[in-house]
């Protein structure tokens, strides 16, 4: 007779498991989120990883185990970013007419999220590992990661700065806008993409296309206009 | 669905080789994202089946962020020790970069469009999804 630990013990070991706890874990936080009528403070993805967080930490389990489930939702990242051509292609008569605008927001943009971030960490007595990690903290994983080894941070700490900003972004942007009486699609989209990447952006979709549209293109160029930018100026400034 | 799925992830490849090929600091996937963008102009239309496909896979993008989004778990320490630092920057920093794009890009684009005010958005608020 096998015991449920055995069944355990079976399941632990393949990456089933840690797949079909993301999958749960996300559609609780989805259930939430449509239940508070798409609410950006019921973030799904937050509950989600509240949610799985807390299941890992009460059974033992270490992320690197988790991750073998998890790799294959993980995978499917890239192949939706390329994916975001589509929405921006739909819009590239606006985002044409407007690429100016869009040129220097960005760049203003992205200065500020660097800036802002390293300062106010470093004002408010973060070590020096947090706050060098904080720069790239509106950029999309991959690159965070890569700037942040350029200016001696930590890699893996960026990566969780950047998906909190992520998360963040999404969950107050929208009722910042609505306070700052910002209607214009393209501008909302725009902000969010820069500020809060693929999270912002998902989030931008799901609410207009325009907006997603401008989000998507938003997190690429500030993936680009950073990675040029924070070296550079870090060099410049801190001589290193 | 299988044979548009292909597409997006030949692209990625395209997009990781493009970027490793010129040693842009843009990542594969972003790269991946040009070249597609860039041929749809060349075909001028998005075919149906890749507008499925995509959309399936962007109507739950955020899912996509769980599993790294979990790896918050390896830095409960420093979490705990810079919490008001960390927190405050989090928060405060995101909160300026949206106010700041979004107005420039807001005032930039009413400005260019001059005095006809540009196509306003239907609906005033944005919460509502379909």
């Amino acid at each position: 007779m096998t015991s449920i630990a055995d069944i355990w013990v079976y399941l632990s070991a393949s990456p089933l498991l840690h797949l079909a706890l993301t999958l749960v874990a996300y559609q609780a936080g989805y259930a939430v989120y449509r239940w508070r009528k798409f609410n950006p403070i019921f973030n799904p993805v937050l509950i989600a990883i509240i949610i799985l967080v807390t299941i890992l930490l009460v059974t033992h389990t270490s992320y690197q185990t988790y991750f073998q489930g998890a790799q294959f939702v993980h995978f499917l990242l890239g192949p939706a970013t390329v994916a975001l051509a589509i929405p921006l292609y739909r819009q590239v008569a606006r985002v044409r007419k407007s690429a100016l605008a869009v040129t220097v927001s960005l760049i203003v943009g992205s200065i500020t999220a660097a800036a802002s971030a390293v300062f106010i960490t470093w004002v408010l007595g973060g070590t020096r590992d947090s706050f060098v990690s904080m720069a790239p903290k509106s950029v999309t994983t991959p690159v965070a990661m890569g700037i942040t080894e350029q200016i001696g941070g930590l890699p893996t700490l960026t990566a969780m700065f950047v998906i909190l900003t992520g998360i963040t972004g999404a969950m107050l942007g929208a009722p910042l806008l609505n306070a700052l009486g910002i209607r214009d699609w393209a501008a909302r989209g725009l902000a969010m993409g820069t500020a809060s990447h693929g999270i912002g952006t998902a989030r931008a979709l799901q609410v207009n296309e325009i907006a997603g549209a401008f989000a998507g293109l938003a997190m690429g160029l500030n993936a680009l206009a950073s990675a040029l930018l924070i070296p550079a100026a870090w060099h410049l400034i801190f001589g290193r | 669905m299988v044979e548009w799925f292909t597409v997006l992830v030949v692209f990625q490849l395209a997009g990781e080789i493009l970027s490793a090929a010129t040693k842009l600091p843009v990542p594969g996937p972003v790269c991946g994202m040009v070249l597609l963008f860039l041929a749809l102009v060349i075909y001028r239309r998005v075919p149906d089946g890749l507008a499925k496909t995509a959309e399936g896979l962007l109507s739950n993008l955020s899912l996509l962020f769980v599993p790294a989004g979990a790896g918050v778990m390896l830095h409960f320490g420093v979490l705990q020790h810079d919490l008001l630092p960390i927190g405050a920057s989090l928060v405060v920093s995101t909160l300026l970069t949206i106010a700041v794009t979004a107005a420039l890009m807001a005032w930039l684009s009413r400005k260019a469009s001059g005095t006809a005010p540009g196509p306003k958005p239907a609906a005033p608020e944005p919460e509502a999804r379909s």
